[in-house]
């Protein structure tokens, strides 16, 4: 069994988001990394557990971004799994992205992981577009997800509740809270890590079918209006009057 | 060229995010000078025809029993020839549980860009501009995109749904369409509930409600308000509510009307979650509350006390 984790990196959740050049580019001063969590707490974690259970499962990390990507996906190595590739490029569009990782997922893997989303683009298309160049089946938003032999059990969250499916592998799938839970690396992973081998390719040719022309803040929140606790139906009438809420 | 409008349904009826893509399509349709036309898979028991109260003239429908199951693999090339077959030069999913499953792959097919999780109508003024949220609501990214076919999936909550007169031709279309590689074995709903991610209205409750016992008076708000119901990531860890409930950034994400927010501080990955509702209202004993920077609407008060307070007031404004 052969796994292909998807690993991104973006900004952490509590970072102040600004951006420089006009608006035209995310304003990384200060800015604290980490690994995308959906990445991490789900598709990683259960990729190792996966690994925990068979020995014989090699878990890959692949990653797309420059160099400085690499203290990132060195923590993710620490967590678990038995090398990691750097696609030696960067990008925003999804098709240029999913186009990278496919190059990789093509050879050979029965498993590809991906968060649900990033926590900076918000796209939720990396593990589709991957899933359609490799001619793979795609579940997304994935709950739960069991192995037995070839065959991969997945709960999906659906709206109202959730669909349980069979499917022979290979496929992809995108992970969500559930799946697995949060673990934290402890020192023998942290130093194993080190060593673990992070092969850098070179990107394939892809032409971008889109690009971020700028980025804007959304305007600032005219402030809370307090009601007392005294006179809870004048925030009734708030609601009804002002906001056209209820 | 036209626009042509994916149409999601569940078991025969179609999704209330749908009606809103609708709108938003048509109103794209006579922005281009264009018409817009829908697609739906599978069979369906509501009316096609009165899709043209939403602005669209023609409703394509692909009747196969495969497609009343969402299988991404086999949507995606139906989708992508039926557009082809239509000649739709946009495309627009909600970005929805299905359009999140689907999109990403017609994009694939049809070497079409893509802009996931829209917030508004596109800027076709000099290309084609599409606003989207980025950093989980905390900003927006303006994306150009560059391809021929172009694909929108639009957050669900944010285009005001119109419905006015008219009425669709609805026209079967013949696509061969695939054998599925995924089985369902199982669909459990929970029933009696509105969805969270469908609902209007969204009455959450956090650890300052101190214990599960203690949701009667956020499920009896809920109830008179037509409500789904939701909790903090502390109280779906402790088991106080199912975890379904979650709402935050590593939970369910919500953009609903109307959000209130009883007995949660307001911590930074929860706001990722709900930052998308139009009116949020905190109410919360600690003044100091995160919650109230993000709030439109706020009581400093006990829950215990405003809750039942607010539930009767809501109650006599009803009777009106």
């Amino acid at each position: 069994m052969k796994i292909l984790v998807c690993v991104s990196k973006t900004p952490d959740t509590t970072s102040k988001i600004a951006f420089t050049d006009g608006n035209s580019k995310f304003d990384e001063s200060g800015v604290q990394w980490i690994i995308n969590p959906y990445d991490e707490w789900y598709s990683l974690v259960r990729a190792i557990e996966l690994k925990e259970k068979d020995p014989a499962t090699v878990v890959h990390l692949v990653t797309v971004g420059g160099a400085d990507v690499e203290p990132i996906i060195r923590k993710a190595l620490a967590l678990g799994g038995d090398e990691a590739i750097r696609i030696n490029t960067d990008g925003s569009d999804p098709y240029f992205i999913a186009s990278q990782i496919a190059a990789i997922a093509k050879d050979g893997y029965d498993l590809v992981f991906t968060g649900k989303e990033t926590i900076d683009y918000n796209g939720s298309s990396i593990g589709g577009m991957v899933a359609e160049l490799i001619d793979a089946p795609y579940i997304s938003l994935a709950t739960k997800f069991e192995l037995n032999g070839n065959t991969a059990t997945v709960s999906r969250e659906i709206e109202g509740g959730e669909e349980v499916a069979e499917l022979a592998l290979p496929a992809v799938v995108s992970c969500q809270k559930g799946v697995a839970e949060q673990r934290i690396p402890n020192m023998r992973g942290i130093m194993a890590a080190r060593t673990k081998p992070l092969k850098v390719v070179e990107p394939v040719a892809v032409d971008a079918l889109t690009t971020v022309v700028s980025f804007e803040l959304p305007p600032a929140k005219a402030g809370v209006k307090l009601v007392s606790p005294d006179n809870v139906g004048e925030l009734v009438r708030l609601l009804h009057e002002e906001a056209k809420a209820i | 060229m036209s626009v042509l409008i994916f149409v999601d349904q569940s078991e025969g009826h179609i999704k209330k995010a749908s009606y809103e893509v609708l709108t938003y399509g048509a109103k794209l349709a006579e922005q281009l000078g264009t018409v817009a036309e829908a697609l739906v898979l599978g069979s369906v028991s509501d009316d096609l025809t009165a899709l043209g109260k939403y602005g669209v003239k023609k409703v394509h429908q692909v009747n196969n029993d495969t497609l009343n199951h969402l299988d991404a693999q086999v949507y995606a090339k139906v989708i992508a020839e039926a557009v082809t077959a239509s000649g739709a030069n946009v495309l627009v999913f909600s970005h929805n549980h299905t359009g999140k499953a689907v999109a990403a792959r017609v994009a694939v097919r049809l070497k079409a860009g893509l802009v996931a999780g829209a917030c508004a109508l596109p800027d076709t003024t000099n290309g084609f501009v599409v606003k989207k949220t980025v950093f989980s609501g905390k900003a927006f990214a303006n994306v150009s995109i560059t391809s021929a076919i172009k694909i929108i999936s639009l957050n669900p909550n944010s285009y005001t749904t119109i419905a006015g007169e008219g009425s669709a031709e609805v026209n079967q279309l013949s696509v061969a369409v695939d054998a599925s590689k995924v089985k369902v074995t199982a669909v459990n709903k929970v029933s009696g509930e509105i969805p969270l991610t469908e609902a209007e209205i969204v009455v959450s409750g956090g650890r300052g409600l101190k214990g599960p016992e203690n949701w009667g008076i956020l499920l009896n708000l809920a109830k008179e308000l037509g409500a789904a119901t939701a909790c903090s990531r502390p109280v779906g860890d402790a088991h106080w509510r199912p975890h379904h409930e979650h709402v935050g950034q590593t939970g369910v994400q919500v953009a609903p009307n109307l959000y209130i927010a009883i007995g949660i501080s307001g911590a930074i990955q929860h706001l990722a979650g709900v930052n998308r509702s139009k009116v949020i209202v905190v109410i919360n004993k600690d003044p100091e509350a995160p919650f109230f920077k993000a709030a439109d609407y706020g009581i400093v008060g006990d829950a215990f006390e405003v809750v039942p307070k607010l539930t009767e007031e809501i109650k006599k404004m009803k009777a009106k």
